[in-house]
């Protein structure tokens, strides 16, 4: 058992200019946790995509249209006031998903989980995907299932987990090594290892020291205007999904372009020109 | 050949005009349960459903039935608690359709979750902040509830009351029920509420979100007032079919009337707390968060304003403002007209709170998701009307369900002749 003197908070950030929308954080992820996959794929609405990697415009039509790729895995959102009350967790009526206060990561407990799907509706990120049929894996491929991940049966609820299993890998051999801390570099998701462009970002939201915390510079403080958002990035270029709602994802994304921030959130007329220059995004006011 | 089991001096079909009716609806019934079955043995991928709309068609069912099936503790609190007598007329009925309101909600959820043998985990996980653990918990109780209520006049059956335990155990719960009318109406505040709650509690959605009374959003009050308030137009309703089915009247104008007419100041004022609420929730809750009203209802192939209309004016106001006044209350095609637009109303509520909060994006870049349900979920979801057609056909011929029925029938009788 690890005793940090503080608790994680495990976060990522998304480079949305890097970011070629190549799909491989998506595939890596699939393989890193066994995700199963149908035999015809075509229709999204029942496929599971922990991570989904979303097309966005800016609506211009041609030669101004300029398009980016929006990389979507669970938030693992604090909820409101940042109080580990995610949508999701504070709705599931049998505990079957659950806030880690000690690394901020929002678990997926399966054999718990009834499938009765509240979750799934709670949440505004459709980060949260049941399986409608049992997993099946074409011939041969059963062999090359992780052995850190456990394979999920029907009628239950998924989701992305940040690589739990990740965590605890790194912190058993923190653990053996006899220290304290568990290296940035030894707990990383797959999808933030895979993407060739190097656009994710991961690492401890509350450590100084790591590459998330300085790019994001989180205020630990509440949002004046609005009591519900704590976390709020202090670099203007980085954002959150849907940051008004008080949600208070550990995911931020990045970008230069101000079309590409502005479809983080929803805005007012009028709104949006008043704070697109400030760090973060819209207030309640 | 069943004339010994009919109550004492009723009138009642013939014994194969009964089966043949009840053959079927008893055919769409086991359509039904092989749909049923279909979902339990192969999984919900039998459905249409899908991540976007993880609550279909069943959820907007199982809310439809337990909103409509609030006559029975309203009617049952107005008759025990509030001492209104004139509804012993009416309340075995009011509780016959609450039992297959409630039982029905029940096999639904047991359909609609994709472990169903992991329900109990709802009691023994129980996360104490959640809805719907409140609704799992009261829901159970209150359908133990109904089966008390409904149990004594199972015993009145002419054969089983001639067994002297089962007439005095009659008798003897008679005498107490106003104990189980005031525990079922405290049930049903909370759950009924709680399935308010369900939706009024998801501050991801901001078309379902609402703030509220310390942890109660404003739907958890207003679901519990609109079941108050439409149940017992749907208890009226389904007495008039039976009238219309069976050719007899069974109920009396008065207590018909005094039903209408509480029910008619429930829905009125039940509207004016509904139009605050959206009202509120339009022009501050939903814009606090960045949303104009027009995000909710443009921009897809259904949900226009249209909805919104027909659940407030249509079938709220006026069906309340016909129940109210008194001439159109006492016309008896005004007074069908107005249950008719209220139990649609309250349905379309149900709807509203159910599927269109799924329908609706909530990312800026994301789309509307319109769904269309499988064959297996039609099934599944008729299944509770057939079922419930049987029980009450069963229970009007063998149980004396309406006490008025054998005088007003004898004096028409009289009238005819
Ligand atoms: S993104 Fe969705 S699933 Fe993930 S923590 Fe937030 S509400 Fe829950
Ligand atoms: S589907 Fe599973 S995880 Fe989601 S709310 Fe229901 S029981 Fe909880």
């Amino acid at each position: 058992m690890i005793h940090d003197k503080k608790a994680h908070k495990y976060g990522m950030v998304i480079d949305l200019d890097k970011c070629t929308g190549c799909g491989t954080c998506a595939v890596s992820c699939m393989s890193e946790n066994n995700v199963p996959f149908k035999e015809d794929e075509s229709d999204k609405k029942d496929s599971i995509t922990w991570m989904r990697v979303y097309r966005l415009t800016n609506n211009k039509p041609f030669p101004d249209t300029e398009v980016a790729f929006l990389p979507r895995p669970c938030q693992h959102c604090g909820g409101k006031g940042d109080h580990g009350h995610s949508p999701c967790v504070s709705v599931c009526p049998a505990t079957a998903t659950d806030y880690g206060y000690d690394t901020g990561i929002v678990s997926q407990i399966y054999t718990r989980c009834f499938g009765c799907r509240y979750c799934m509706a709670a949440c505004p990120y459709h980060a949260r995907y049941f399986n409608w049929w049992d997993p099946v894996w074409p011939e041969g491929m059963e062999k090359y299932l992780s052995p850190n991940v456990s394979p999920r049966m029907r009628g239950v609820v998924e989701k992305c987990s940040f690589c739990y299993h990740r965590y605890q890998l790194a912190r058993e051999k923190a653990y053996a090594s006899g220290s304290d801390e568990i290296p940035e570099a030894d707990y990383q998701t797959a999808c933030t290892t895979a993407c060739p462009a190097g656009a994710i970002v991961f690492g401890d939201l509350n450590n100084p020291s790591h590459k998330v915390h300085q790019i994001v510079k989180p205020d630990p403080h509440p949002d004046p205007l609005n009591p519900d958002v704590v976390g709020k990035s202090r670099n203007p270029k980085v954002f959150r999904l849907l940051e008004r709602l008080g949600t208070n994802p550990k995911v931020y994304y990045m970008s230069e372009r101000e079309w590409v921030r502005k479809l983080g959130d929803h805005y007012l007329d009028g709104e949006w020109d008043k704070v697109k220059n400030v760090y973060g995004s819209a207030s309640h006011e | 050949m069943d004339a010994a089991l009919i109550p004492e001096g009723a009138k009642r079909c013939s014994f194969p005009k009964f089966m043949l009716g009840i053959a079927i609806v008893g055919a769409v019934l086991l359509w039904g349960v092989y749909a049923m079955l279909l979902c339990w043995f192969k999984g919900l991928n039998q459905t249409n459903m899908n991540d976007y709309y993880g609550f279909a068609l069943w959820i907007w069912a199982d809310l439809a039935v337990i909103a409509v099936g609030g006559g029975a503790f309203f009617t049952g609190l107005l008759k025990y608690i509030f001492k209104i007598d004139e509804l012993k007329n009416i309340i075995n009925f009011a509780v016959i359709i609450g039992f297959i309101c409630y039982s029905s909600a029940l096999l639904i959820l047991a359909i609609d979750i994709g472990q169903p043998l992991r329900g109990w985990f709802i009691f023994w996980h129980a996360n104490v902040h959640s809805m719907l653990t409140e609704v799992a918990f009261c829901l159970s109780c209150y359908f133990a509830v109904l089966t008390i209520e409904f149990i004594p006049n199972i015993l009145e059956n002419r054969q089983l009351n001639k067994v002297p335990f089962f007439h005095h155990l009659a008798h003897n719960m008679h005498g107490v029920m106003a104990i189980f009318a005031a525990t079922g109406a405290f049930l049903s505040f909370f759950h009924q509420g709680s399935l308010g709650g369900v939706a009024g509690v998801m501050y991801g959605r901001p078309f379902a979100f609402r703030e509220g009374l310390l942890i109660w959003p404003w739907s958890f009050f207003l679901f519990t007032w609109s079941a108050a308030a439409f149940g017992p137009c749907f208890t009226l309703l389904v007495t008039r079919i039976t009238e219309g089915v069976t050719g007899k009247k069974l109920v009396k104008d008065n207590v018909v009337h005094l039903l209408a007419k509480i029910s008619g100041w429930m829905i009125f004022t039940y509207m004016i707390a509904k139009i605050i609420d959206t009202w509120y929730w339009a022009y501050y809750t939903a814009p606090g968060l960045g949303f104009e009203l027009s995000h909710f209802y443009t921009s897809n192939g259904f949900y226009g304003y249209w909805i919104l209309v027909a659940e407030v004016i249509v079938c709220g106001v006026i069906p309340g403002l016909l129940l109210i006044n008194k001439s159109t209350r006492e016309n008896p095609t005004f007074r069908l007209v107005a249950i008719v637009l209220a139990v649609i109303g309250v349905c379309l509520n149900r709807w509203v709170m159910v599927l269109q909060i799924m329908a609706v994006p909530v990312m800026p870049f994301d789309t509307w998701a319109l769904y269309i349900p499988s064959w297996q979920e039609v099934a599944t979801t008729i299944l509770p009307v057939a079922y419930g057609i049987i029980l009450i056909a069963v229970a009007y011929r063998y149980l004396p369900v309406f006490p008025q029925e054998l005088e007003l029938n004898r004096r028409s009788e009289v009238r005819e002749s």
